[in-house]
């Protein structure tokens, strides 16, 4: 009854449910936090406008991003991946979303940033709509814990237009 | 001589009595893991509610030997999120993030290009010859929540066989030993 392993067995389970048990109040407390965050996207130069020979609309941009996402850090964020998509209607498409840049934020020291870029991933449309397209340009983010719940939340910035022509 | 013979009884009954104490234990054991991960199934509606992180490809953010809960709902697939898909031709379930997304105006169906994190492309070239995109049927659920380490156990015993049968030795030693 109170052999070596029937000690050890005891002593393991119990210290594995007292650290579960940690780590789900560790990702409870996130819950308290009530973040403020703020993003500015523009865009500086339509860098060319085609369509490709198979039909699809692709453009080329250079945005300028701007954002301060320190209140996301909590002590149980590892790390934020933030990322800008696309986001428009098209006739055949109810939803389309083109991510356009991401980065991962390490710490709560590199959360406000600007960066100047063109289009990391190519913006490509299924179909030929994008000439005159309003588009939103939305700000997403993904809060990746230590342990527990992951967080993902958004800001939508709309009235973006692209060239009525091709150029 | 009846003496012995009662006593003699008496100890065999006991250890009958103690055998299957043990076989309904061990029976309860194994019923209440597969109760338990039969019910994980229910709630998330995901076949396999777990995986554990194989490879480096979401580094920093997932590691390999990280877990992975699942969530399969009927909410609709959108970019950002961390998705948990086959493709045809392999066996084993990759990890990456939505990158792109469009969706069907009329029939509601996807088309979804995904990325690890870590690397530098998109993922066409894990899709089968000519895929271009992931369908709803690829998807078995995406990422909800996350628990570092605990994966290396399921690693390590899959990479390395003997401790499996040792753990599983210690586990039935201590089912067999134990008396009450």
């Amino acid at each position: 009854m109170h052999s070596f392993l029937y000690r050890a067995n005891a002593l393991l389970t119990f210290a594995i449910t007292i650290l579960g048990v940690v780590c789900a109040i560790a990702s409870f407390t996130d819950n308290f936090n009530n973040p403020t965050p703020h993003a500015q996207v523009k865009v500086l130069n339509i860098n060319w406008f085609q369509k490709q020979p198979n039909g699809n609309d692709e453009v080329s941009l250079t945005l300028n991003i701007s954002a301060d996402l320190q209140s996301l850090f909590t002590w149980n964020t590892k790390q934020v991946f933030v990322f800008l998509a696309a986001e428009y209607e098209t006739p055949k498409n109810a939803v389309n979303q083109i991510s356009l840049w991401d980065g991962i934020i390490p710490s709560k020291e590199h959360a406000k940033f600007w960066t100047h870029t063109s289009n990391k991933y190519r913006f490509i449309d299924q179909g030929s709509n994008l000439r005159g397209k309003e588009f939103n340009m939305t700000m997403h983010w993904h809060i990746m814990p230590k342990t527990g719940k992951m967080i993902a939340d958004k800001i939508v910035i709309p009235g973006y237009k692209l060239p009525a022509e091709y150029r | 001589m009846g003496w012995i013979g009662e006593s003699v009884e008496s100890i065999r009954s006991i250890q009958i009595r103690q055998l299957i104490t043990q076989a309904v234990t061990f029976g309860l054991i194994v019923t209440s893991a597969l109760i338990i991960w039969k019910g994980l199934m229910c709630i998330t509606g995901s076949e396999s509610p777990v995986v554990v992180v194989l490879s480096g490809s979401m580094e920093p953010g997932f590691k390999r030997g990280d877990i992975l809960f699942l969530h399969m709902s009927k909410d609709p697939i959108r970019s950002g999120e961390i998705v948990v898909f086959n493709v045809d031709g392999r066996e084993i379930p990759i990890v990456h993030r939505v990158i792109k997304v469009h969706e069907r105006e009329d029939t509601g169906e996807v088309d979804v290009l995904t990325k690890g994190d870590n690397n530098y492309g998109d993922d066409r070239l894990l899709y089968a010859d000519g895929q271009l995109w992931l369908h709803r049927h690829h998807i078995m659920g995406r990422a909800v929540g996350f628990l570092p380490y605990v994966g290396w156990v399921t690693i390590i015993m899959t990479e390395n066989p003997i401790f499996k049968y040792i753990l599983i030795g210690a586990l039935g030693l201590l089912v067999i030993t134990s008396k009450d």
